[in-house]
């Protein structure tokens, strides 16, 4: 739990110093968040390519692995429904539009704003962001009650980049292959799904 | 994103030819990098105003459909869990 208040005290330090402006505004127009995510993505791939081992595991993988990016768009799906009979402004589908970023809150929340306006691509902004920050913080908790399954699919699109290295980290190098193998099917699935709701 | 994978298999090529020697470091330095794109995530929607101003009540409505979904997914993980590790033990 330390890590993760750790981690959230950065997050929380970001924005208020976004908020009061307590940087130079240059930093946001260069994409210096994608060269950080790169370098990562490096430091990642050496912790796994310096480990020979890990690579064995990708044989033993289980079959029935295949079907994880479907349990992560179906209990999405009927989380994000269930919620959607609480919000009275908000219909079904722009719920689903919402819930279809599985936190590639950059994608889809530009899609959202493009079809149906600013306020529901905040949300959806919000939401994906917080999706993405609720797998970060609670991974550990998830793998302890739901399986280490569980953060790969809390992870959405993102376990291919910014949760990938938490998953490993929690659920261990063997599920490395798993959580990229999800993170690759989900962002290409992202696009089609959240373009598919906008237009209901 | 094609980029973002190429610096992996780039770093995954690296620590293979460097598989003699262990890198401990790597993974304190993995962190750090988490860290400052968790810091920079927080610069970037803090400077945003529009999305600040309406904070409070997207914020809500946010948390609630992105709170829904994760919970949504991890109880399906926990089914394909289930099945999997069954599985294993009965190998």
């Amino acid at each position: 739990m330390k890590g993760s208040i750790i981690i959230l005290s950065f997050f929380a330090t970001g924005l208020l110093l976004g908020i009061f402006r307590f940087f130079p505004q240059e930093i946001l127009n260069y994409n210096i968040s994608f060269y950080v995510l790169c370098a990562l993505m490096f430091s990642v791939g050496i912790s796994i390519g310096n480990d020979p081992s890990a690579f064995g595991q990708f044989r033993n993988l289980n079959p029935r692995l295949i079907f994880l990016p479907l349990m992560t768009i179906v209990g999405t799906w009927l989380g994000v429904i269930a919620v959607s009979f609480f919000l009275k402004n908000r219909t079904m589908a722009d719920c689903l539009a919402v819930g279809s970023g599985f936190g590639y809150y950059s994608l889809s929340s530009i899609l959202i704003t493009q079809y149906k306006g600013a306020e529901l691509g905040t949300i959806a902004l919000l939401a994906n962001i917080m999706r993405e920050v609720l797998t970060l913080l609670l991974a550990p908790w998830m793998v302890r009650y739901f399986g280490k399954l569980a953060p790969i699919c809390a992870g959405g699109a993102t376990t291919m980049d910014t949760t990938f290295p938490i998953i490993v980290r929690t659920s261990g190098k063997d599920y490395a292959i798993v959580s990229i193998y999800q993170g690759f099917i989900m962002d290409f699935t992202v696009p089609f799904l959240v373009t598919f709701f906008c237009s209901m | 994103m094609f980029i973002v994978i190429a610096c992996m298999v780039a770093g995954i090529v690296v620590g293979y030819l460097l598989r003699m020697r262990r890198i401990h470091f790597i993974h304190r330095f993995i962190l750090i990098l988490i860290w400052l794109l968790l810091f920079m995530l927080g610069l970037e929607v803090g400077a945003n105003e529009t999305v600040i101003r309406q904070f409070g009540t997207l914020g809500i409505e946010a948390f609630l459909l992105a709170f829904a979904g994760t919970l949504g997914s991890v109880i399906f993980a926990w089914f394909l869990w289930l099945t999997v590790r069954t599985k294993s033990v009965s190998k």
